[in-house]
C-alpha cells in the first residue's frame, strides 16, 4: 500500500507549487492511473514515490514505511520502474539491462541467469534476444525489456511514466493488453502516469484525475467517473463523448437482457404476427427451449401457415455474454434491424438493441 | 638555397641510417616513453578535474579558461619559462607536454559524460544506482568514444610537441631534427631531419589508428548493426 499524505512538491523559482497537499491512497494489488493535462503534477507525483523528486512537504509510505527513513538508492532497488523512453543501457546486451537490479542487489550469476530466462519468457522475448544490443531491438521489443527489467527483482510495487507514449498505437494497444494479462498472475502495486484519457479508463482499477497544482479532481473507478464525474473539469477532461467511452467497461452480462421477439418454432403466424406488432418490429426470433434458430421477417410469413413451415434466416452477428456493451453497439449499429442476440455458449439470453444501449448511456 | 640544392641532389644517405639504426631505435622508444608519461599524467590529472567540474558546475568554466590559457602558450616559450625552476629535466619537459593534453582531454571527458543520453542516466538513478557506480558503470563506458577521441587527439598533438624538447636536451626523434638543422648545409643533415620527421608522423599515425581499434575493441555495443 502507498500512502501520499498531504504532499506537497515546489519548486526554487515558481511561484506556486507543482503539486499542492495532495493526499492520495493507493492499495496493494491495484493499478492506480494518475491523469491530467501537462502541468498537473502526475509525473512529479509519481517520482516522489522513488524519491527521484523530493517532495518538500507530507509524508509518502510505501508498504508502512515513510520513504525518507530508507537510502535513497535502497528504496528504488524495492520500486520498479518504467520510463516512456524506456532509458535501455545501450552498451549492455539485454540479458545484463534485465539483470540491473539482481546484479545491484549482489545475486548470483547462477541465480540472476535463471531469473532473466524468466522473465524474458514472462513479457513474451525471444531468448535469441537476450545477446543483443538494445539499438538492435524494435520499439514494443524494447518496451517489454524496459518491463522485464522493473519486474527483474520482483518488486511489490512499479511506477510507469508513461510506458506507451513512445510506440506505435498498434504496438500500444497489444502492450497495454499485455500489461493487464501480466498483473492478472503478478497482483502488482502500479502506479501509472499516463495524459491519454482513454489509456487511463482500460487500465486502471482506479484513476485519479488531477487539475494543475497537483489538485485531485476526482479518485475513483474509472465507470464511476465516467457515469458521475464530480465537476466540470472532469467532465470536460473525460470529453464529449464519455457515455460511449463507459460502454467499454460495462459487461453485457451487467445489464438486464430482454427476452426481444422471440417465437417458439411451432407458432402460428398469427402468433408470430402478435410478437412482431408487441414490439413494433417487422420480424421475429425463433427459439426452442434456450437454443436460437434463426429468425424471419413479415414477408416470409406470406402464404405459410405457422412459423414450422419456413426456411429461418440465420444470425449474422452474435454477441457472447462477457462482450463489453461498447462491443455490443458496435455489432447493433453494424445489422440493419439494429439488434443483437447475446449467447451464452449455445444458450439464448436475450437481445441488445440501440435502446438498451442509449438507456445505460443516459443513466 | 645554394646549400639545400647541394643536399638535395647528393640525396637521401641511407647508409647514415643504417650505421645509426641503434639511435634510431633508442630515440623513437624515447619518442614513446614521453609521450606515454605525458597521456598517462594528463588523464589522471584531467580525470581528476573533470570530476571536479561534473560535480561542482561553476567551475567548468575556470578549468577550461586556465587549461585554455596553457594550451595556447607557445611551447617554446614554456620550455624557456620553465627551465630556470626545474632545470634540463624530463620534469621540464613533462610539465609542458602535459599541459598541452589538458584543455583537449578535459573537454572531451566532461562533453562525453554530459551527452549520456538523460533517459538512461534517469533510468539508472530509478533503479537505486548510487552516484559513483553510476559513473563508472554506466556513465564513464558511454562516454568512451567521445573520451578516445580525446586521447587520440592528444597523443598526435603531444607526439608533434616531443621533438620541441630536443631544445633541453630530450626530444625522441627530434634529437635527429635538431642535429640536421644544425648540418643543415651537409646531406647527412638532411638526411637526420627527414628520419626525425617521418618516423615522428609514422608513430602518431600507428598510435593514432591503435587507439581507433582500441576504442572498437571496447565499444562493442556500437559495432552492431541497428534493427532486426
Amino acid at each position: 500500500m502507498i500512502v501520499l499524505d498531504a504532499v506537497t512538491k515546489r519548486f526554487p523559482g515558481t511561484p506556486d507549487p507543482a503539486v499542492d497537499s495532495l493526499s492520495l491512497t493507493i492499495h496493494e494489488g491495484e493499478i492506480v492511473v494518475l491523469v491530467g493535462p501537462s502541468g498537473c503534477g502526475k509525473t512529479t507525483t509519481l517520482k516522489m514515490i522513488n524519491r527521484l523528486v523530493e517532495p518538500s512537504d507530507g509524508t509518502i509510505t510505501v508498504a508502512g514505511r515513510n520513504i525518507l527513513d530508507v537510502p535513497s538508492h535502497e528504496l528504488r532497488r524495492g520500486i520498479g520502474y518504467v520510463i516512456q523512453q524506456i532509458g535501455l543501457f545501450p552498451h549492455r546486451t539485454i540479458a545484463a539491462n534485465i539483470a540491473t537490479v539482481p546484479t545491484l542487489l549482489g545475486w548470483s550469476a547462477q541465480v540472476i541467469d535463471d531469473r532473466v530466462e524468466e522473465l524474458a519468457e514472462l513479457v513474451d522475448l525471444d531468448p535469441s534476444m537476450l545477446r543483443r544490443y538494445p539499438s538492435e531491438l524494435s520499439g514494443g521489443q524494447r518496451q517489454r525489456v524496459g518491463v522485464a527489467r522493473a519486474l527483474a527483482a520482483d518488486p511489490p510495487v512499479l511506477l510507469m511514466d508513461e510506458p506507451f507514449g513512445a510506440v506505435d498505437p498498434i504496438v500500444r494497444a497489444r502492450l497495454q493488453e499485455e500489461l493487464l494479462v501480466l498483473q492478472a498472475t503478478l497482483h502488482k502495486t502500479i502506479v501509472l502516469v499516463t495524459h491519454d484519457i482513454d489509456e487511463a479508463i482500460l487500465l486502471g482499477d482506479r484513476v485519479a484525475i488531477l487539475n494543475i497544482g497537483g489538485h485531485l479532481e476526482q479518485y475513483d473507478e474509472p465507470a464511476e467517473i465516467l457515469r458521475d464525474p464530480s465537476n466540470r473539469f472532469v467532465a470536460d477532461f473525460l470529453g464529449s463523448d464519455r457515455g460511449i467511452k463507459r460502454l467499454s467497461l460495462i459487461s453485457i452480462s451487467d445489464i438486464d437482457l430482454d427476452r426481444g421477439p422471440v417465437v417458439g418454432p411451432e407458432a402460428s403466424t398469427e402468433e408470430a404476427v402478435t410478437v412482431m406488432n408487441g414490439y413494433s418490429v417487422d420480424w421475429a426470433a425463433i427459439v426452442d427451449g434456450d437454443q436460437l434458430i434463426g429468425w424471419f421477417s413479415t414477408e416470409d410469413l406470406n402464404g405459410v401457415g405457422s412459423v414450422a413451415d419456413l426456411e429461418p434466416r440465420a444470425f449474422v452477428t452474435t454477441l457472447d455474454i462477457t462482450d463489453s456493451l461498447k462491443e455490443a453497439l458496435d455489432s447493433v449499429v453494424s445489422t440493419h434491424t439494429s439488434v443483437a442476440a447475446v449467447l451464452d455458449g449455445d444458450r439464448y439470453l436475450g437481445m441488445v438493441t440501440t435502446d438498451t444501449i442509449s438507456e445505460e448511456i443516459v443513466q | 638555397m645554394r646549400s639545400f640544392a647541394q643536399a638535395s641532389s647528393t640525396g637521401f644517405r641511407w647508409d647514415w641510417v643504417g650505421n645509426n639504426l641503434d639511435d634510431i631505435w633508442d630515440r623513437t622508444l624515447e619518442h614513446m616513453l614521453l609521450t606515454l608519461i605525458a597521456i598517462g599524467a594528463g588523464l589522471v590529472i584531467s580525470l581528476a578535474l573533470s570530476l571536479v567540474s561534473l560535480r561542482w558546475r561553476p567551475l567548468y568554466q575556470p578549468v577550461t579558461w586556465v587549461t585554455g590559457v596553457m594550451y595556447t602558450i607557445p611551447s617554446l616559450a614554456l620550455f624557456a619559462f620553465l627551465v630556470p625552476i626545474t632545470g634540463l629535466t624530463i620534469t621540464t619537459a613533462e610539465i609542458g607536454l602535459i599541459s598541452y593534453t589538458l584543455l583537449i582531454l578535459i573537454r572531451n571527458i566532461v562533453t562525453g559524460i554530459d551527452e549520456v543520453p538523460q533517459d538512461v542516466i534517469e533510468s539508472a538513478v530509478g533503479m537505486g544506482y548510487t552516484r559513483r557506480r553510476r559513473f563508472i558503470e554506466i556513465e564513464l563506458p558511454l562516454a568512451l568514444p567521445v573520451i578516445v577521441t580525446g586521447i587520440r587527439l592528444a597523443t598526435v598533438t603531444v607526439i608533434g610537441l616531443v621533438t620541441v624538447t630536443s631544445l633541453i636536451g630530450l626530444g625522441g626523434l627530434g634529437f635527429f631534427i635538431l642535429r640536421g638543422l644544425q648540418n643543415f648545409s651537409s646531406p647527412i643533415g638532411t638526411t637526420q631531419i627527414i628520419v626525425g620527421t617521418a618516423l615522428s608522423i609514422v608513430l602518431a599515425v600507428v598510435v593514432d589508428l591503435s587507439l581507433a581499434g582500441v576504442e572498437r575493441l571496447l565499444t562493442p555495443w556500437k559495432r552492431r548493426k541497428v534493427g532486426v
